[in-house]
């Protein structure tokens, strides 16, 4: 192989002018192609799914929130969410990494059993797994079925409501399996409790 | 109907599509990379980069072709990071550090995308779109490019001619990807991914907290990060965030995207050689083991045995409800056997024994299917070794293709396998004896040790995927990883090319009685044998240490 400044110079040359060209198709132009189709046909989705309550942007249906009260506890009037390492912070997404036979996390796992089951006086054996584990992105938008079954007598106490009420408007919410087969059940918190409080003002 | 019934159909799904898939798309870029027909806009595009599409080359003007676009490729994208808020869209955030941005540049240009930066708080939208995202698209590219000048390499005779890189290239970026991705984006965002150029805004939520929602050019990325098998996230929590994977179908689709492309070069392969059945066998041994890999993994995660997934009733730690145990599961077999290292959970959290496999499926070369175009290649070299054992079992001389196998190729397809596991052990070796390894650990035990060796494995094979909590953002670690990105990355191609030009300066060896038949499910198993026990025997004693013994000890 030829090591010759000139055999070498040559493709540096044409190398950095290939890069400069396909910057341009694939860096400017596929991007603003997508982002300007976007717009126009999935206007909704490309912004966020925003959603709106009260004339104003309340967050992101695809984007977990924290349900805290004023002193920053939980509020036993909304459904809550899986717990977040960040506290449903999208500028700091990912999870805690701590190995699945890991103390500390079979601590931290112990303690959001007991105070799960506190806020929601049913007994520890009953808490399901998402209610006491950290997500991947930490900013998880569901929950799983069971534990929004768990948390129907207590925000309907909270709320004054019909137990009956709130527990139709969580198998309204609950969603299958994409397509019956893909990802896994879930129900969605924002919007749950956004029905749940027109139920409550009604 | 039960989940682990509906995890199975899942998997199925994704089977089906790829077998529907792979003999048309196969037979397309076999169509791409022989054809004699320029399209107006590739035209251009040679104009200007000065460059003759027709002109053949040697390996030698081959790997030059390569290293030099990308040499230029890292110096761009070293330098938009570096005067990132001197440049629009920058979001107000600072120049990347010196030692980060080489790392990052080192990264994405050898297709690896590991990420010691947090996307949402360091990269602006120009520098994730107009650099990242360029090389999500162009390393691909190279690397189909070079697994492409290989087939040749075996299919022709008496020539030293391995085709045009820049030709090559161009057209895997102009005819391949670009059109994939642009469509497949459309349908990311239809089901909920964002592709805005605004920098967010904040919300007021109903629970009284501020919270900032970020914006981006999110789709139009991730769609490339899956198909160009690259894995690096619009955001720290990759494709775990509900901006870049909103749903079951998307998580579904970006599997299949990964997949897509090194599932369809061996047919791509077989075409170029005049035998798809030679390329059925590929193929074959890369579906076994890595369907072997989704399996172990489902099922360890469903049974669950960690103390803390066991009180937790369910290992949903690190895992995104819309995703479930299966759609987690499928997803960290999938992303770590493909070279790709998009994360739709964290791996850090995954049961020891999975993380095992997904170390293992790592160090087995990235070959099951592998990187786009990396597999293929990675996969004909170990074809290689495979026909030079048989060779030796039964006293003749090797054959591949009409191409006898002698003492120059296999010293070539020996160097090849020998250097990523010895950037991957040395470097795991130097990492744990200075007081750097301990300190970057988030994990204690062997859990810790095994934070290591799967950043060394992930970026000498170029994955990219982390056990996350291991904090590589210091000036040792994106220092040595990034150079055990190249190295894992460009040495290797330098032997693959020499081979090839080695093959394609021989004559046809006519095929005899005494020929081993390739094409032969019996020679698949010989390749998936040699696969697991070259990789086995080299990492067997580090695996031990760490996932086993973890693992094993619950």
């Amino acid at each position: 192989m030829s090591f010759h400044p000139r055999t070498l110079a040559r493709p540096l040359w044409a190398g950095l002018r290939a890069v400069l060209a396909l910057t341009l198709v694939t860096g400017v132009l596929y991007p603003l192609v997508v982002t300007g189709i976007a717009q126009a046909a999935f206007h909704h989705q490309a912004n966020g799914s925003i959603v709106r309550a009260d004339g104003r942007d309340v967050g992101s249906s695809l984007i977990g929130q924290s349900w805290t009260g004023p002193d920053g506890e939980p509020d036993p009037h909304w459904f809550q969410p899986r717990p977040s390492n960040s506290g449903y912070d999208p500028l700091a997404t990912g999870s805690g990494q701590l190995g699945a036979s890991d103390p500390t996390l079979v601590a931290t796992v112990e303690a959001a059993r007991e105070q799960v089951a506190a806020f929601n006086g049913v007994p520890v054996s009953e808490v399901p797994p998402d209610a006491v584990t950290g997500s991947g992105s930490a900013i998880d938008p569901d929950i799983s079925p069971e534990y929004a079954e768990l948390q129907i007598a207590r925000v309907a106490h909270a709320n004054g409501l019909p137990t009956g009420d709130v527990r139709r408007l969580v198998e309204e919410h609950t969603q299958g399996r994409d397509l019956g087969i893909f990802g896994d059940e879930r129900v969605n918190v924002l919007r749950l409790n956004l029905d749940l409080r027109e139920l409550a003002a009604r | 109907m039960s989940p682990v019934f509906l995890d199975v159909l899942q998997i199925s799904a994704l089977v089906v599509a790829l077998v529907l898939v792979h003999r048309p798309f196969g037979d397309y870029m076999a169509a791409v990379y022989t054809s004699k027909k320029h399209l107006r806009a590739e035209r251009w595009i040679y104009r200007a980069i000065g460059a003759d599409p027709d002109a053949e080359m040697r390996w030698t003007a081959y790997l030059r072709g390569v290293l030099a676009f990308s040499v230029a490729g890292m110096l761009l994208l070293y330098l938009l990071q570096r005067l990132q808020d001197h440049l629009p869209l920058s979001l107000g955030f600072a120049p990347i550090p010196a030692d980060q941005a080489f790392n990052t540049a080192a990264s994405f240009v050898a297709n690896t995308n590991w990420q010691s930066y947090s996307g949402e708080s360091a990269m602006g939208h120009l520098v994730q779109m107009a650099g990242l995202a360029v090389q999500n698209f162009v390393s691909a590219a190279v690397g189909m490019a070079v697994a492409i000048a290989l087939v040749r390499g075996f299919a022709r005779f008496r020539s030293g001619q391995l085709g045009n890189f820049w030709s090559d290239l161009v057209r895997g970026v102009v005819r391949i990807l670009l059109p994939i991705a642009t469509v497949f984006a459309l349908v990311l965002v239809a089901r909920g991914a964002i592709q805005n150029l605004s920098g967010g805004e904040t919300v007021h939520t109903l629970g009284g907290a501020a919270q900032r929602l970020t914006g981006g050019p999110v789709a139009s990325q991730e769609v490339i990060k899956e198909l160009g098998t690259n894995g690096g996230g619009f955001y720290n929590a990759n494709s775990a965030h509900p901006f870049e994977n909103p749903d079951g179908i998307t998580n579904y689709l970006e599997m299949f995207l990964i997949l897509v492309i090194p599932f369809s070069l061996p047919r791509t392969f077989g075409r170029m050689v005049g035998s798809v059945r030679q390329g059925y066998a590929i193929v074959a041994a890369m579906a076994v083991i890595c369907l072997a890999g989704i399996v172990a993994v489902t099922v360890i995660e469903h049974q669950a045995p960690g103390a803390a997934s066991q009180l937790a009733g369910g290992g949903m730690e690190g895992k995104e409800q819309r995703f479930g145990i299966g759609g987690s599961s499928m997803f960290s077999v999938v992303t770590t056997m493909t070279s790709t290292g998009a994360v739709n959970s964290f791996h850090d959290s995954f049961q020891g024994l999975s993380g095992g496999v997904l170390i293992f499926g790592m160090a087995l070369g990235e070959i099951a299917p592998g990187g786009v175009g990396s597999g293929l290649y990675g996969m004909l070299i170990m074809a290689v070794i495979a026909v030079f054992v048989a060779g030796l079992m039964v006293g003749r001389t090797p054959e591949y293709l009409g191409k006898k196998i002698g003492a120059r190729e296999i010293k070539l397809a020996s160097c090849y396998i020998l250097i990523t596991p010895a950037l991957v052990l040395i470097g795991t070796a130097v990492a744990m004896a200075l007081p750097d390894g301990e300190e970057a650990m988030t994990n204690i035990g062997p859990h810790g040790f095994s934070e290591v060796l799967y950043a060394y494995t992930s970026a000498a094979n170029n994955n990219g995927s982390a056990f996350a909590g291991f904090g590589a953002n210091t000036t040792y670690f994106n220092t040595t990883l990034g150079l055990a990105m190249l190295l894992g990355r460009f040495l290797p191609m330098v032997f693959v090319l020499a081979l090839a030009g080695s093959l394609a300066r021989q004559r046809r060896v006519p095929v005899t009685a005494g020929t081993l038949r390739t094409h032969r499910p019996l020679f698949s198993g010989l390749l998936v044998a040699c696969v697991v026990i070259v990789a086995g025997l080299t990492f067997f004693p580090a695996l031990s240490l760490g996932p086993l013994a973890e693992g094993l000890s619950v």
